[in-house]
């Protein structure tokens, strides 16, 4: 069966002033796909990411995500993707479950449905404990499981997550990539994610696309990424950070 | 519609718990009533004795008791409430990295900036309801008259006047929380502008008429007169651009009908009100209207002007949560 495209972007170029933060950006995502968009900081991540989601106009190129534009169609995208935001933020003064209804309320979910989808949720990000405690006093590796919580409310197609596991430490880490390949694996839900930790993109992405000082160098699986940028042959030993390395100094 | 629904639920329940609004209405209706209930005092013991004057309830928001009126009162303050209300409407979402979340869920951005103006209006109008309500429940017992038909009338379209006003500075609050990214940059933004609006207008009026038509010191005694109009007629055009000299005109003319000129009680020289007492014929309500529907009409239009930039600058902007 041939899978859909879900994600689209065709030659996405992004300008501040005389700096391209992206620069003619091409790169599909497949449904169902775990995709690992790896770059040190500054390679312009985030500002692919907001492109996709509309929170800001591309200079020059096309996006679609699922079919549409999210500059011209910003509701069509909006209910169907997920965004989990670099630093996300939450009302401090609310606790989690405040927190989750609001953004299942601006879903357009009623209530009666997202009562039992948030105690699912929080149980699967293990916050059932903390529920009725005020955000304000989580812990960072609790804000992002919320994070995610607030990402799967609305049961999106695609997800969104930039350097989810930003701040965690190894076990926090170790979970939330588990989670993330659950949600491929189990939803089939397509997962777009940034990082710029080596390990943690190797670890979960079906594939990998490099990005430095906002010309994407490479893409695909690790495999090919390896073949074709270190000229190795099947079976050879490599890390990804050899191949990393090695794009860097290109670049 | 139903994004502003929910945002507008969600600042509801914030206005209600925030302190900092709690603080300054509690202040503003505890000063009000105390001004009105003391107007309503020295009145009952004028009065004991004496035929009640025409439009005697209304004398409780008109007239001044030791410092200013009830209304003079609303019109410098009144507007503290509208900014406490929102001036950090967008930016504190900025700061608390919630803006971007936000802007990801599938509702228009409009949604965000009209359900807080709608939310901060409703916390308006509460609060300038319950304030004349409850002088007006004082004034009953003080001076022991029930408010006739077109008091009630005049009462109601004051509040209108005045729901609308403060919200005029509550728009322009948003505006400026959408405009600057720090909450204390915004907040000093609009208070520069209300007291600026407020205070100094009218310094700067007569300074700019000054300048462009200065009195011009003659034997000459036609030609005094005629500098002279000038110089009042570029100081009038000048308070024109202030909305808070509107404001105040637009409440006298409604709650005062007796003074018949719409000009604010500071302003007014002893001898400009001597004269006025002579003339003790009402203006009707229909004809305060009238008076009072230029600027009713100018302050909406204000009001979709601060929306007009907001919605510009704020729905094409890039939303970065760092
Ligand atoms: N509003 C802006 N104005 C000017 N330049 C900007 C703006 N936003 C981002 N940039 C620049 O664009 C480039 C890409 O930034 P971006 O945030 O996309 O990087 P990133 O890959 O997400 O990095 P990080 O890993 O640090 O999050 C950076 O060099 C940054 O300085
Ligand atoms: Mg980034």
């Amino acid at each position: 069966m041939e899978k859909e495209t879900v994600i689209r972007m065709e030659e996405l170029t992004k300008r501040y002033g005389a700096q391209t933060a992206v620069n003619r950006l091409s790169l599909k995502v497949l449904e169902g796909e775990i995709f690992g968009f790896l770059g040190p900081n500054g390679a312009g991540k985030t500002t692919t990411m907001l492109m996709l989601l509309g929170l800001t106009e591309p200079t020059s190129g096309t996006v679609r995500v699922c079919g549409y534009d999210p500059a011209r169609d910003p509701l069509k995208v909006k209910e169907m993707i997920g965004y989990l935001p670099e630093n996300v933020g939450f009302y401090e003064d609310m606790d989690a479950r405040q927190n989750l209804r609001y953004i299942a309320r601006l879903n357009r979910i009623p209530d009666k449905v997202s009562t039992g989808r948030i105690d699912r949720l929080l149980e699967e990000v293990e916050l059932a404990k903390e529920a009725d405690k005020r955000v304000g006093s989580y812990s960072k590796g609790m804000r992002q499981r919320l994070g995610i919580a607030e990402v799967l409310i609305k049961e999106p197609k695609v997800v969104f997550l930039d350097e989810p596991t930003i701040g965690l430490d190894p076990d926090g880490t170790n979970r939330m990539l588990d989670l993330i390949q659950g949600l491929s694996r189990e939803r089939r839900m397509t997962i777009f994610f940034s990082s710029h930790l080596l390990d943690q993109v190797q670890r979960v992405s079906d594939r990998i696309g490099i990005m430095i000082q906002g010309k994407l160098v490479a893409v695909g699986s690790l495999d090919d990424l390896a073949q074709r940028g270190l000229g190795l042959e099947e079976g050879e030993a490599y890390t990804l950070e050899e191949i990393y390395m090695k794009y860097f100094k290109e670049a | 519609m139903h994004g502003i629904f929910t945002i507008y639920k969600k600042e509801m329940e914030d206005h209600f718990s925030s302190t900092r609004f709690l603080l300054i209405t509690a202040l503003i209706v505890m000063v009000g009533v105390i001004i009105a209930s003391m107007v309503g005092m020295s009145m009952r013991d004028e009065l004991q004795g004496m035929a009640k004057p025409d439009f005697i309830f209304l004398l409780l928001f008109t007239s001044t008791g030791k410092l200013f009126s009830f209304i003079q009162f609303i019109g410098f303050f009144g507007p503290l409430i509208g900014i406490i209300l929102g001036f950090d409407a967008i930016n504190r979402e900025r700061t608390g990295r919630t803006l971007s979340k936000l802007v990801s869920q599938p509702i228009y951005r409009d949604a965000i900036i009209n359900g807080k103006f709608l939310a901060g209006m409703t916390m308006i109008a509460i609060v300038m309801v319950s304030l004349v309500v409850i002088i007006a429940g004082l004034g009953i017992r003080l001076i022991g008259v029930v408010p006739g038909a077109e008091e009630l009338g005049r009462l109601l379209i004051y509040l209108v006047l005045s729901i609308l006003y403060i919200s005029f500075w509550l728009g322009a609050a948003i505006l400026f929380s959408v405009v600057f990214r720090s909450t204390a940059t915004s907040a000093l933004a609009s208070l520069a502008v209300w007291i600026g609006l407020s205070f100094f207008i009218g310094l700067g009026g007569s300074l700019l008429a000054d300048a462009i038509a200065p009195m011009t010191q003659t034997a000459d005694m036609a030609q005094a007169q005629d500098s002279f109009v000038k110089n009042a007629e570029v100081q009038r055009v000048a308070s024109l651009l202030s909305p808070a000299t509107l404001y105040g005109d637009a409440t006298s003319t409604i709650l005062d009908p007796l003074r018949k000129t719409p000009r604010s009680f500071v302003l007014m020289g002893p001898m400009e009100r001597i004269s006025l007492s002579r003339f003790q014929n009402p203006l009707p309500l229909l004809q305060s209207v009238v008076i009072v529907a230029p600027f009713l009409i100018s302050l909406i239009a204000i009001t979709f002007v601060c929306f007009g930039i907001c919605y510009a600058v704020f729905m094409r902007q890039e939303i970065r949560s760092t």
